[in-house]
């Protein structure tokens, strides 16, 4: 059964040095409050895990918290770069980041292999492509290989599984009891917290009763590790119902994002000097 | 990466004004015909897509990697995944669905994508710039929902401004497939979609050659020369003998561009480091 408990408590208790933590969150519904819990408390070393880094881990990676990134796309949606990614992959600061990349399916096959209990899921993909060929390089553990179908005999790829020890999601709301309901779109938030060991649920409410809604997902509360009450904790990103996505924020995130000084002082007013669920 | 090419354009017929941005994104929604699917990436594929979805298309139906589909924004969307594409949408999947049951089986009309590098073959690069892998001279985003969307579409359009830096003979990383090296490649590597039909920049079309498959010019937006065209790609680009000159926007469709556009952010936002 989920436990409900603030938003500094769910982070303390879930989230550890050197965790493999997946955000997650497909441009909608972006946990930025957890992820700045995460920076406040000062994890050092994650595996950060998230199909589209966004922001959330541009702000993780420039503050120092991530060792290694899973991804497959790292831009500024609409703007460009996120440039303490690029900072990072490009001059090793704050710190040198590893990083292990996929195509968004291959992304989404992964966690759907790690939420079923397989180790690999299947698809056409990668064929071709250079990610294919890099794979397993420099020593590292090869996650996309070919497989040969045993009905057919045609070559498909593989993917191996996710399973990360933590999946932090935002919802729109949870019951009394952490049953937790969200809507619009969904991404990979049902697939990242079934493949997971531990959950954290940050809410935009917190109700007597869960209304059914049109093409909600709902994960039952013993699919969950914390749920916390955090109004507005997707923002720049949006709650469907209860916010809309601060695009101009966004945009002005470019200028903050590409100068060192200008981040640290971000950092500084709007993450270190608030208290969680505030930034 | 929304900036607006400033260089205006007066068209010596109609008198009418635009950008060489506008002539592209116009184009390009001209490629798009009423009632296709149309996979949509971010940026100019989307204002391209919404545009012919404003104008000649209106059954166009759009579908975003964000599970939208059949999204219809008034505006345009600065991310794929603004709350006005799953509000507008005929229907809202997972992420996982929208990749294994509509993209992996080639329900998909047309692949509409961008280009950070592109070749003659129509590979495209989205990875890495320079250097190699392990320390590239820049780092780009990376894959997203490219490698299959080229893959698995019936064609891909791809809409890219043309520089020699962009328009290159071999991309530095091959993030999504056009034809390979050459003929036989999408075939031997089991490509299900034809690949990348037609290539739109700020400048003209490029179209692969029947036989070859090397990206060919074939078109040219008005007061465009083919020698430009050439100076302003990365490999020597051969020329259709008798390039087609393609007629300037008309002012309906400026009109619903400039009016799709006058929703994104652009200029003087307010500061992240304001409070929200």
């Amino acid at each position: 059964m989920a436990e409900i408990v603030s938003l500094a408590e769910a982070v303390e208790r879930a989230i550890h040095d050197r965790d493999a933590v997946a955000m997650e969150g497909f441009t909608h519904l972006i946990p930025f409050a957890a992820g700045h819990e995460v920076i406040r408390q000062r994890r050092r070393d994650l595996t950060l895990i998230r199909m589209t880094p966004d922001l959330i881990y541009d702000q993780l990676i420039g503050a120092g918290c991530a060792r290694k990134l899973i991804f497959s796309w790292g831009g500024n949606p609409g703007v460009g770069s996120l440039h303490r990614f690029r900072d990072a992959v490009e001059h090793a600061w704050p710190v040198t980041l590893e990083i292990e990349e996929h195509s968004h399916a291959g992304m989404a096959n992964r966690y759907v292999a790690g939420a079923s209990g397989l180790p690999f899921a299947v698809l056409r993909g990668y064929n071709g492509t250079g990610l294919e060929s890099l794979n397993g390089d420099h020593g590292s553990v090869p996650t996309i290989k070919p497989i040969t179908c045993p009905f057919t005999g045609e070559t498909l790829t593989a993917v191996a599984a996710i399973r990360p020890d933590v999946a932090v999601i935002h919802a729109q709301r949870a019951d009394r009891s952490g049953n937790v309901q969200f809507w619009g779109i969904a991404g990979v938030q049902k697939e990242a917290v079934l493949a997971a060991q531990r959950s954290v649920v940050t809410v935009e409410e917190i109700v007597d009763r869960l209304d059914p809604r049109p093409g909600a997902v709902v994960l039952p509360s013993w699919t969950v590790s914390y749920v916390a009450h955090v109004p507005g904790g997707a923002h720049p990103s949006y709650a469907l119902g209860y916010s809309v996505r601060d695009n101009d924020y966004y945009v002005a995130w470019d200028a903050i994002g590409r100068d060192r000084d200008a981040f640290a002082r971000w950092l500084n007013e709007h993450v270190y000097a608030v208290p969680a669920g505030q930034s | 990466m929304n900036g607006l090419n400033p260089s205006a354009v007066t068209d010596a017929v109609t008198d009418v004004t635009y950008t060489a941005d506008e002539m592209m994104t116009v184009a390009a929604a001209r490629a798009l015909r009423d009632g296709m699917t149309c996979f949509v990436g971010i940026g100019l594929p989307s204002a391209a897509a919404n545009l012919a979805r404003a104008t000649h298309a209106p059954g166009l139906v759009l579908i975003y990697e964000s599970g939208t589909i059949g999204a219809k924004p008034a505006e345009l969307p600065l991310s794929i995944g603004d709350g006005i594409l799953a509000e507008t949408a005929d229907a809202v999947v997972s992420v996982p669905e929208i990749f294994n049951y509509w993209l992996q089986p080639g329900r998909i009309d047309v692949g509409f994508l961008g280009a950070a590098q592109i070749d003659k073959f129509g590979n495209i690069n989205t990875t890495v710039i320079g250097g190699d892998y392990e320390n590239p001279r820049v780092r780009l985003p990376g894959a997203g929902g490219a490698p299959e969307i080229a893959a698995s579409c019936r064609e891909v359009i791809v809409v890219v401004r043309q520089s020699t830096r962009s328009f290159v003979e071999r991309v530095d990383f091959v993030t999504s497939v056009g034809y390979g090296s050459g003929p036989g490649d999408r075939e031997r590597l089991g490509l299900t979609g034809a690949g990348p039909k037609k290539i739109i920049t700020d400048l003209g079309v490029l179209e692969p050659d029947p036989v070859t498959l090397e990206f060919t010019l074939t078109g040219l937006f008005p007061g465009v020369s083919a020698a430009a065209a050439k100076e302003r790609t990365g490999w020597d680009l051969a020329v259709a003998p008798d390039p087609e000159i393609i007629a300037g926007p008309n002012p309906a469709e400026l009109d619903a561009l400039r009016n799709l556009q006058s929703f994104v952010p652009q200029a003087h936002p307010r500061s992240p480091t304001n409070d929200r």
